[in-house]
């Protein structure tokens, strides 16, 4: 016989779930004892709740597993709204428990209680509130079918107090089959479609494939490397997508959209045909969606028929599971008399472009006199220094648009950044979810010194644990991003983005969480500190960088233009 | 106008997560009628949606999307029948309110005429209603409550929940 508290972390374990994130309260100090008195799921105490998300949420976006994470009602349930909605925006498997009110005290305002149901409607895939202890098995087992299916997506699990006390005992058995009233999932495309998408793609001159984040959920990075190879045209990645293609790969043109490659944007500007693989295109991919791709036939491939001529209509719709999808159409395309020599100029074009206007991948060579060190230089020093095979996590602002233009991906799940959301203190939790995944991988965190404010307590978690993370703080001593859009698009008028000297000594800072805190502010000190900061493994290093706070991310869309249309640096631009 | 026909599971907050994602994607209901079906488990909505700015594809995949929709139908776009009742009150006489609305081709019935107020209810099709009550405007005492449009398809076309999908794990 199990209590409810009891039989929700039996569930847990019956998922395979070895470890949560979470933190304590009133509410849910049932299932605390639960956890207590066991020893198969581990949880984690954060600092706050948002990094229990954000850590669930980098653990699943690394592993492909369902990160879980635990909080109680009222504050709790509030504080990890924004991990919620950041994994929403990125369709990221995530089981987030809440404690609420006993069931009697529901809707009387009581000592913290808090409409999880209500607040967190628009931002999950699907949520339950438990009405009988009985049911948490299988509402469980339901859970984590939902948010791992499909289109992944976080789902709530709210649980008043009284069901999970521990004098109210039932037979607990974990249920094998589970019933869903229609409950569509996609999985290959018909055979007609498949052979009308290998027409389009051997009747095209000029096409693309434009892979984004839904590639990485479908784990299919080798069918569309495969793909990739039977086509030899140029392929560009998602900012969610980096990593599904290899970085490395001649063929591959870069990052696409607001700050997307010239080479990448321009492909998609003239192709005439554009192979989605799970991207949405959204608004920092099309620009003005009336500019979008006007000569191109366009293929959309998603598991999810919603995101299909939402923004932009296409010609051939395939819903289903890209990985299943791409490898239906590789066979295809294998079994037809066609020689992809034919889009051999057009990728040397693509090629022409990039080395035209192409991102400066060896700055680090470039020596100045004033020993100034460019953030671009940091990301190619630390890609450097971990060979390229680090975890990179980042934040939201400049750091991150450079982390994703100069780390070289060449592998899927290795890059974890909130791209849909734009969460600005995600960085650091999120590094500890992949650390927990892959204590033997390099896990670094590129920040700013505004975002790593936003969860720095998590430096504390850190250390209990013993998470030997890299920080890598590209300081600008500024809102670099809103900085340079105020420099862009506002006259140079800083509203607001600076911090006048109030910044902390991080060094200092992360020395007192018992870690090792470095600064560096020269350019010909940098390669030397990065080494060392990755050469100490055991240890959490806050690597304090001073980067040129003057620097802009380049290329940048014009406002409202078409994909072609592009600012190239602050004195050159694609436009009149 | 688009009347959309929908069966949602009869759980606790499914209703909010419809309405919800109306406001949430900026569509705009014009009616909405919800009750239980001959299944418990099950309730039915008829919903009423202007044609201005929605993308009605778009709201049918949405809303197929939540997990608590079992079914959604366009009964535009298949051959359908469409009802509304409206009671409707005047300070009027009886004879007085049968005048005003024997013009229209409604199914027509006087409920009450209490204190010389005459509650009556019509039954019909939603303009022909909208037409009576835009010829009511000026009356001085109007009270009028309507059920929203309810429809179904007609023939062998229904709005049915075969297709129950069962998960099984090894
Ligand atoms: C929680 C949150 N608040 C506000 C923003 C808006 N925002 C986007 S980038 C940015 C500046 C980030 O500064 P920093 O972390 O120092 O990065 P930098 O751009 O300087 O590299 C802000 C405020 C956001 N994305 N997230
Ligand atoms: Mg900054």
């Amino acid at each position: 016989m199990t209590s409810g508290g009891e039989a929700l972390i039996k569930a847990l374990a019956d998922e395979n779930v070895d470890i949560i994130f979470g933190y304590p309260g009133g509410a849910a100090l049932h299932i605390y004892d639960a956890i207590y008195t066991q020893n198969s799921v581990q949880h984690i105490l954060v600092r706050h709740e948002q990094a229990a998300t954000h850590a669930a949420d980098g653990f699943a976006r690394a592993t492909g597993k369902p990160g879980v994470c635990l909080v109680t009602s009222g504050p709790g349930a509030t504080n990890a709204i924004t991990g919620i909605a950041t994994a929403y925006m990125d369709s990221i498997p995530l089981i987030v428990i809440s404690g609420q009110v006993a069931n009697h005290l529901i809707g009387t305002d009581a000592f913290q209680e808090t409409d999880m149901m209500g607040i967190s409607r628009p931002i999950v895939k699907h949520s339950f509130l438990v009405q009988k202890a009985e049911d948490i098995p299988i509402i469980v087992k339901k859970a984590f079918h939902i948010a791992t299916s499909g289109r992944p997506g976080p789902v709530v699990i709210d649980v008043p107090k009284n069901l999970t006390d521990p004098n109210e005992k039932f037979e607990y058995k974990y249920p094998s089959d589970l019933y869903l009233r229609s409950f569509a999932l996609y999985d290959e495309a018909e055979s007609n479609e498949v052979k009308q998408a290998v027409k389009l793609l051997t009747e095209a001159e000029r096409p693309v494939i434009y892979a984004g984040g839904g590639a990485i959920n479908s784990n299919a990075a080798k069918e569309i490397y495969e793909f990739g190879k039977l086509m030899g045209c140029p392929v560009t990645n998602t900012l969610m997508g980096l990593g599904v293609y290899p970085a490395s790969d001649e063929q591959f043109v870069g990052m696409l959209g607001m700050h997307g490659t010239y080479e990448a944007n321009m492909v998609m500007h003239e192709a005439d045909l554009i192979m989605a693989i799970g991207a949405r295109f959204d608004d920092r991919i099309t620009n003005n969606p009336n500019k979008f791709g006007l000569q191109a036939k366009k293929i959309h491939i998603d598991s999810d028929p919603s995101s299909i001529d939402k923004i932009i209509d296409v010609d051939l719709a395939m819903t289903g599971n890209a990985k299943k999808v791409i490898s239906q159409i590789n066979t295809e395309l294998k079994a037809t008399n066609f020689d992809n020599k034919k889009f051999a100029d057009w990728m040397n074009k693509a090629k022409k472009w990039r080395s035209e206007h192409g991102l400066n991948h060896n700055m680090l060579n470039q020596k100045s006199e004033s020993d100034i060190i460019l953030p671009q230089q940091v990301i190619q020093s630390a890609y450097k220094a971990t060979d390229g095979k680090a975890f990179i996590t980042s934040d939201v602002g400049q750091h991150q648009m450079f982390a994703a233009q100069y780390y070289h991906f060449n592998e899927p799940r290795k890059w974890i950044n909130s791209g849909g959301l734009g969460t600005m203190g995600f960085g650091l939790p999120a590094a500890m979810g992949v650390k927990f995944a892959f204590p033997d991988e390099t896990v670094a965190c590129i920040t700013g010194e505004g975002s790593i404010q936003m969860c720095i307590q998590e430096l504390s978690t850190c250390t209990q644990y013993g998470l030997p993370i890299k920080i890598i703080n590209l300081n600008n001593r500024a809102l670099g991003m809103v900085k340079q859009w105020q420099d862009m698009q506002y006259g140079g008028r800083y509203s607001s983005i600076l911090y006048e000297d109030s910044l902390p000594d991080f060094v200092k800072l992360a020395e007192s969480f018992g870690h090792v805190g470095m600064k560096v502010e020269k350019l010909s000190e940098l390669e030397a500190a990065m080494e060392e900061c990755f050469s100490l493994k055991d240890k959490l290093v806050f690597l304090d960088v001073y980067v040129d706070p003057d620097e802009h991310v380049y290329p940048m869309l014009k406002a409202g233009g078409d994909m072609s249309e592009m600012f190239l640096s602050k004195t050159e631009k694609t436009f009149k | 106008m688009n009347h959309i026909a929908l069966l949602l599971e009869n759980q606790p907050g499914a209703l909010s997560r419809v309405i919800g994602l109306f406001s949430q994607r900026g569509y705009n209901i014009d009616s909405l009628s919800v009750a239980p079906t001959q299944d418990e488990t099950l309730s039915r909505l008829t919903m009423t949606i202007g044609d201005e700015g929605a993308d009605i594809n778009q709201i049918l995949k949405q809303l197929y999307k939540l997990v608590d929709v079992v079914m959604v139908q366009n009964l535009s776009e298949a051959d359908s029948l469409t009802l509304e009742l409206a009671i409707i009150k005047l300070k009027k006489s009886k004879t007085e309110v049968e005048s005003l609305i024997n013009p229209f081709s409604l199914e027509k019935e006087i409920l009450d005429d209490k204190d010389n107020y005459t509650v009556f209810k019509v039954l019909g099709n939603t303009e022909v209603i909208e037409e009576l009550l835009s010829s009511l405007k000026e009356e001085k005492f109007l009270e009028v409550t309507r059920s929203g449009t309810l429809g179904m398809t007609k023939g062998d076309e229904s709005l049915a929940t075969n297709d129950q999908t069962t998960i099984s794990y090894k």
